[in-house]
């Protein structure tokens, strides 16, 4: 065999998705995609361009523009036995399905012990940065990591998207996946055509460190690296990539903070209550006598998600990042 | 250019058997035999039986806030018996007990629900039922989705029924479901039981449209008006919405107009809103009366069937009651353990430290060992 066939294909996390998609479906005949204009065009960021054409408008359904309605009906599928992926078009979307998802999805199997099941997998892109229009730029994972019944994943690379992607249409139970639409087509690596799944709950150290932790997910992982670019040579740190929110892998951030004795938790989220707290929570439970100085959050602030032309003031950009870094290992 | 006409509609009423009785035999052609009636009227008055004795229960501090069902059992009956068990899926709110039960739900199922145990909820392998739904409305689009699924599937002869009330129709689900069912044609019937009011709420300040009915013509469904009352309108609607429905269709709407003669639930006293002449009126519009005046005209029910019927009711009911309390309490730990199908580590911890009552750290940290026994 020539070296040249185990070349992987680089792909965008949009091209990863849209495999994970296209194989899962002839994989899996119960897997049908539904959504606001998922179909004849692809969807508005083309995550599923192509499949309408090859597995049909009775797998690839143009729903109603219907967001609670395209939730409602999605548990419905899965109750009876199907695979439903449905999309929703921008996290700022989510509000009218909030109620189906979290009150109905989530509810399901405990509420009948088990007896009625929802395995559903919500695709839904997240972030912001790329200057889109108002509501479409949140980051509401913690609103869901903290409404039991669901799982909370957030990919920030192609590999780890169509691993956990279809991990998440295997799961018994109702997956909310956000793609970092900021990554969506500025970041490209191999992705391997074959099958292979990322396990939901496991988060990945991005690069090893001993002097401090940086915990992220999604978009601002990419910032991270660049403010760490920036640090000095001798200055060590261990990135970690969450990459499921819920259920959070607390093990690895734990014994990441126990070896460096510090931590910064970035997120794009507003930071009152974010998912940031909650982890800070987690490691001071867990490594107190580790710690040499205070969890630090670089996050979003407490207002609204602004408008674009100031949305990069807004987002934990690398140089915060990188302030935030050094404060921390300065205490 | 002339302004002209685009669009004409009506909203037909069908009742066959009207409350004195008497039945529209034309119409009744085809539709109910009269050992289907006696089925129903069984069914009818053996669900007023567990519903009167709910109350009770409830009053005496046995179980806690019921919803009674009183004066709509007939949207129940007749509609249930038209779809086919253990193929159709049933997709409820929770005034339709007797459709429950006559596809396969045992009977006892209601009353633990109600005494505050999901384990009502957890259905027996082979009744396609989806648990009642009490926040208004959201069910219909799971209905839909159910549906959706046996179009997809090409699943031969199946169908979804879902009820819902004239409150329900307020609600955007209940748009959403409409309009998702009717583009996607699944097979479903959506039964609105119309009692004429949503807790408070009379149906005319919920709604300015003349019907419920008429709401289903603006998404392009089938719709019409039956008398909720009347099991053969009930029946006869159903059994054609489901004809339509397995035949690619689509769904139908179907407006039961009924009455709710009880109060709202049983934390409700509807005297504060209701006038009583209102509810005078509609007491001797009761499917059973009717249905029993029917029976009696064509020689099929007496007297002494009725003391039968009655003795019976009350013994069914008494051992349904007897089963759904000596089922002995859940585990706290339940509450856990089907939140997911597999239980994430952050809950197995949680379920340790409910059992040993400690803070949430580590029980070993709080000082205390894990006992052996459940909770």
């Amino acid at each position: 065999m020539p070296l040249w066939m185990h070349i992987m294909p680089e792909l965008t996390l949009v091209q990863a998705i849209n495999q994970a998609l296209d194989q899962e479906m002839e994989r899996d005949e119960r897997v049908v995609i539904l959504g606001e204009d998922v179909g004849h065009n692809g969807g508005v960021f083309r995550v599923t361009e192509g499949l309408h054409a090859k597995h049909g408008g009775d797998r690839v359904v143009d729903t109603p523009l219907d967001e609670s309605g395209i939730m409602g009906t999605a548990i419905g599928l899965a109750i009876a036995g199907m695979r439903p992926v449905p999309e929703i078009q921008f996290e700022g979307f989510l509000g009218p399905a909030y109620d189906q998802l979290v009150n109905h999805g989530g509810r399901m199997r405990t509420r009948t012990r088990g007896a009625v099941t929802v395995p559903l997998t919500v695709r839904v892109p997240v972030g912001g940065g790329i200057h889109a229009p108002e509501c479409h730029s949140d980051s509401p994972e913690a609103i869901y990591t903290h409404s039991p019944g669901i799982k909370v994943v957030m990919p920030s690379t192609p590999y780890d998207a169509k691993g956990l992607l279809l991990a998440s249409i295997r799961d018994p139970d109702p997956v909310l996946f956000f793609e970092p639409k900021r990554v969506y087509r500025s970041f490209k690596e191999e992705v391997p055509e074959d099958d292979y799944t990322v396990e939901i709950g496991t988060a990945k150290v991005v690069s090893e460190g001993d002097d401090i932790t940086v915990v992220t997910w999604g978009a601002p992982v990419f910032q991270c690296l660049n403010a760490m670019d920036e640090l000095p040579e001798d200055v060590s740190v261990e990135l970690i990539d969450l990459r499921t929110c819920w259920p959070i892998d607390v093990d690895t951030i734990a014994e990441s903070v126990e070896k460096t004795g510090r931590c910064v938790i970035v997120h794009e989220a507003p930071l009152t209550a974010g998912l940031g707290a909650e982890i800070s929570s987690l490691i001071q439970e867990r490594c107190f006598l580790h710690l040499q100085a205070p969890v630090q959050r670089v996050a979003g602030f407490d207002t609204i998600m602004p408008y674009y032309k100031l949305e990069m003031d807004y987002l934990p950009e690398a140089p915060r990042i990188q302030k935030g870094i050094e404060e921390c290992l300065a205490y | 250019m002339p302004i002209r006409t685009v669009y004409e509609a009506k909203i037909e009423h069908m009742q066959i058997l009207d409350e004195d009785g008497n039945l529209d035999k034309k119409l009744a052609k085809g539709t109910l035999t009269d050992n289907q009636v006696i089925h129903l009227y069984e069914q009818m008055r053996i669900c007023r039986e567990l519903d009167e004795v709910a109350f009770k229960l409830q009053r005496s501090g046995r179980m806690g806030t019921y919803p009674q069902n009183k004066g709509q059992e007939a949207n129940a009956v007749g509609s249930a018996l038209a779809m086919k068990k253990g193929t159709d899926w049933i997709v409820p709110a929770y005034r339709e007990n007797a459709a429950l039960f006559m596809h396969g739900l045992p009977m006892h199922y209601v009353l633990v629900y109600w005494m505050g145990d999901e384990r009502g909820s957890k259905m027996p392998d082979g009744v396609n039922i989806t648990p009642l739904s009490v926040p208004i409305g959201t069910h219909m689009l799971h209905a839909t989705g159910i549906a959706w699924a046996h179009k997809i599937r090409k699943d031969k002869d199946a169908a979804v029924i879902t009820y819902f009330g004239d409150g329900a129709t307020s609600e955007g689900d209940f748009h959403g479901a409409m309009n998702f069912a009717a583009t996607q044609q699944v097979p479903l019937v959506f039964y609105c039981q119309n009692n004429q009011w949503a807790i408070s709420v009379p149906r005319e300040r919920q709604m300015k449209s003349e019907t419920v009915a008429q709401k289903a013509l603006a998404y392009g469904i089938p719709t019409m008006q039956v008398d909720g009352n009347d099991i053969f309108a009930v029946y006869k609607a159903t059994k054609e919405a489901r004809a339509r429905a397995v035949k690619g269709g689509g769904p139908t709407f179907i407006e039961g107009v009924t009455y709710r003669l009880g109060d709202h639930t049983t934390a409700d006293d509807a005297r504060r809103y209701r006038d009583p002449k209102e509810v005078e009126a509609w007491v001797a519009k009761d499917p059973l009366i009717r249905t029993r005046l029917y029976l009696e005209s064509v020689g099929k029910w007496d007297d002494k069937k009725q003391k039968t019927l009655e003795e019976q009711a009350k013994k069914i009911t008494a051992e349904v009651v007897r089963t759904a309390e000596e089922i002995e309490a859940p585990h706290a730990s339940d509450m856990f353990d089907s939140m997911y199908a597999e239980l994430p580590p952050q809950l197995i911890k949680q379920r340790e430290t409910m059992r040993t009552s400690s803070i949430g750290q580590n029980p070993e940290q709080a000082g205390l060992k894990a006992s052996p026994e459940r909770v």
